[in-house]
């Protein structure tokens, strides 16, 4: 049977405006399975993508990509050793020249091209960003495929307009970039590199996260068909030493890295010799800051948007929730009672909030950080949502009580689970915000603009975000402060970081 | 009999102030016909540290001044430096440049540091801009200062390079802590103490004199310097790249694609303010 939830006994039943008692079903009436159903066109393995061609590794090796949400294996990805980044540079080399020469009509068509046949193949895509990732089939197809299309489809603009990109000055490809993105949005990172620099002219060696290769080698498909000149894009795939071998390759004129602080301090120093120009998007532990006179209901919709989006893997994830004391008890109540309806599980499934986590690996870090938090004293709540017997998944988190010197409130943790820190003043609010060496995102929640301004001078972060979050555009250069990485994209400012000013 | 003149002390300029090393130590510098010209302070990884500490104490109201007051501040240091000009003129043929080229060096300082002046108003309106996002958001992109950055000033032209490598970084509310060229560091105290009384707050600009081999160590890993600018060899460069991933510091190397002509207008440019900008950018919803 439904239960009425427990009235608070000092609030008459007859106090006027009262709201009307909520129903709490449980597990009573579990939802139908609401699988979407379309074919990821999946090949049963996948090979290199160098020079417009997909290529045996001359490894002669492969590695199994396997779904996190049932641990079954995918497809086989070929695995590059050095010869075959070596290929895939040599073939980046070759087209650059006629690529750059391509007056910057006919590049744009192409991007435009590539947009389209993905917004053609928007569901196959999002179905297999699914499959290999473990994010909810409604965010990789109401968000990582549509975004993808649209970063192309932004750029594809600017190729044919670059005079007006650099005022006083003219700008220049830059040649070959090499460029290695992460795991958490393997198709939209991709997007987020390849289209701005192939706008500039430049031809891109790329390495997708070695547990997230499958959409990528599918983009390659793409490339295929839109007739993109061979060599201008290439894909090799493996884990870091892939990573590591097309970083320290010599003929790339920059390297483009989305991922781990620790990795991008490691690029760092392996480009501290030479001439090579370096952007770095890395990680975060932002805080999402909400006012005594926001509007609660919205900030927690947006709270578990922050930090409960692609599981929390998410660099921007709003993992650190700062809640103004006069509103804390209140806020903490009714994410209680959000938490509980959010539907854990099968990631194929069109109700599923929060998917699989991406890797056995990333759950164990989950599971560690977590324990530390319990360990150093804050108080958790996880809902008692059922989860699915195989594969990697975890009970959406919050912690309470947490203090700024606590482990989860200090490291990315890259997960589910939400620290909850308190506040008094603004200047407290801004002060526990910018203390961290991080510095990629803020939210602020309040119904004062003049607020919204002020703490978005005063935060030392990137991106800020006012009664929202989560949200990106094309047109909206994204990137961090401090330890958080330099350079930005998307934007006429990510644009001119693949630009050499002549 | 003629008069003995009156020989000064050299101290740099840090917090407002004309120190000496807390070490105490100096060594001597000899004018280029080799006669002794004065004991300079030869400051210490302590010295540089105490020099950010005022830095980092400068850096907000600086960088809460309005765009038009930094601006004029410039402006008035451009004032001091060309009412000086003999002065620091005889200095720099005194440690060995042509006085043709002295006279050049002082005068394009003066007009570089007018220059960057004039755009302490108006980078924001061509580096920053509106976005058109597909959703109900006035998104907006801004520029912010980074912090405290580190300076380190090419030999020669001891005057125009210092003064090229800070203007652009401060105009925009970033404060700065230099090292001196080491070969010619007595211009740069010069310009302490024109700085002095140019209206710039103590602490902004903060000179030291010493050795590269014992500060750029510290200037690289630093974690309170958010940024460097430096004019300096490819050894150097790298060591400053390798201690600058310990915090993810930027690194600009002056003359680092190909050697800095440093009396050319292609010196001057709005995108070396730009390198010394974080860029920000803020969704604020459009409803009710």
């Amino acid at each position: 049977m439904p239960t009425l939830a427990k009235k608070t006994p000092s609030r008459p039943a007859s106090r006027p405006g009262r709201p009307a008692p909520e129903l709490i079903f449980g597990d009573l009436w579990p939802f139908d399975p609401a699988p979407e159903t379309a074919d990821p066109k999946l090949k049963p393995r996948y090979d290199l993508f160098i020079g417009g061609r997909f290529v045996v590794p001359q490894t002669g090796k492969y590695f199994d990509s396997i779904n996190p949400a049932n641990e079954k294996k995918l497809a086989e990805i070929a695995l590059a050793g050095p010869a075959d980044v070596d290929a895939a540079y040599a073939a980046a080399a070759k087209a650059a020249g006629p690529w750059a020469r391509l007056p910057g009509r006919e590049r744009a068509k192409y991007l435009f091209r590539l947009a389209r046949l993905l917004q053609d193949r928007a569901r196959e895509f999002a179905v297999a960003e699914t499959l290999d990732g473990g994010k909810p089939i409604k965010e990789s197809r109401d968000f990582d495929v549509p975004m993808a299309a649209a970063h192309f489809f932004y750029h594809a603009g600017w190729a044919d307009k670059l005079e007006y990109l650099a005022p006083g000055r003219q700008v220049a490809p830059l040649g070959v970039v090499g460029q290695v993105i992460p795991w958490n949005f393997p198709l939209l990172m991709l997007a987020w590199k390849i289209a701005p620099a192939l706008a500039l002219g430049n031809t891109v060696v790329l390495k997708p996260a070695e547990t997230t290769s499958i959409t990528c080698l599918k983009f390659a498909e793409i490339i295929q068909e839109a007739g993109l000149p061979s060599g201008v894009v290439n894909f090799v795939t493996g884990a870091g030493d892939v990573g590591a071998a097309v970083v320290n390759h010599p003929v790339p004129a920059k390297i483009a890295f989305t991922g781990s602080t620790d990795v991008g301090k490691i690029i760092m120093r392996a480009l501290a010799g030479t001439d090579k120009k370096l952007t770095l998007e890395l990680g975060g532990k932002a805080a999402n800051i909400v006012f005594d006179d926001a509007p609660l209901d919205q900030a927690v919709e947006g709270i578990v948007n922050g930090i409960f989006f692609n599981q929390g893997h998410v660099c921007c994830a709003g993992s650190r929730l700062l809640v103004h004391e006069p509103v804390a008890d209140a806020v903490l109540a009714k994410l209680k009672r959000r938490l509980a309806v959010l539907k854990v599980g099968d990631p194929l499934d069109k109700n599923t909030d929060i998917g699989a986590i991406n890797s056995a690996a990333q759950l164990q870090r989950i599971r560690e950080l977590v324990a530390a938090g319990e360990a150093e004293g804050a108080e958790l709540f996880q809902p008692a949502c059922r989860l699915p017997e195989k594969g990697f998944y975890f009970r959406p988190t919050l912690f309470s009580g947490v203090s700024m010197s606590h482990r989860i409130a200090r490291e990315e943790i890259f997960g589910p689970v939400l620290s909850i820190l308190t506040f008094r003043t603004v200047e407290e609010a801004v002060e526990k915000a910018n203390n961290t060496a991080y510095g990629l995102s803020a939210g602020v929640w309040t119904d004062k603009g003049s607020r919204t301004l002020k703490l978005s001078t005063e935060l030392k972060a990137g991106v800020v975000w006012a009664n929202t979050y989560n949200k990106f555009d094309p047109t909206s250069p994204f990137g961090g402060y401090k330890e958080s990485g330099f350079g930005r994209e998307g934007g006429r400012q990510g644009l001119l970081d693949y630009a050499k000013l002549t | 009999m003629s008069r003995l003149p009156v020989t000064k002390t050299p101290k740099p300029y840090v917090g407002g102030a004309f120190i000496r090393s807390e070490s105490g130590r100096t060594y001597p510098l000899a004018d280029a016909a080799g006669a002794f010209f004065a004991h300079l302070p030869q400051c210490t990884r302590k010295d540089l540290r105490n020099a950010v500490e005022a830095a980092a104490k400068a850096g907000p109201g600086w960088a809460k001044r309005t765009a038009y007051n930094r601006g004029q501040i410039l402006y008035r240091l451009a004032e001091m430096l060309e009412a000086r000009a003999e002065e620091m003129t005889a200095v720099l043929v005194r440690f060995g440049v042509a006085r043709a080229a002295a006279a050049r060096e002082v005068a394009a300082a003066v007009d570089r540091l007018v220059y960057y002046a004039g755009w302490a108003d108006k980078y924001e309106q061509v580096l920053g801009n509106v976005n058109p996002v597909a959703s109900p958001h006035f998104n907006f992109t801004v520029t912010e200062p980074m912090g405290i950055v580190g300076v380190v000033a090419p030999d020669a032209p001891s005057l125009l390079g210092l003064v090229s490598l800070v203007a652009p970084v401060i105009v925009s509310g970033n404060t700065v802590v230099a090292l001196a060229s080491e070969a010619t560091p007595y211009p740069a105290v010069l310009l302490g103490e024109m700085l002095a009384t140019s209206d710039l707050p103590g602490g902004v600009v903060n000179l030291l004199t010493g050795f590269r081999r014992e500060l750029v160590p510290t200037f690289a890993t630093h974690a309170h310097l958010r940024a460097l600018n430096a004019a300096v060899g490819p050894e150097d460069a790298k060591a400053l790249r390798l201690g600058a991933a310990d915090s993810i510091k930027r690194v600009r190397i002056a003359g680092a694609a190909k050697p800095a002509d440093w009396l050319s207008a292609r010196e001057e440019s709005v995108y070396a303010i730009r390198d010394f900008l974080e860029f920000k950018t803020t969704w604020h919803p459009i409803g009710a």
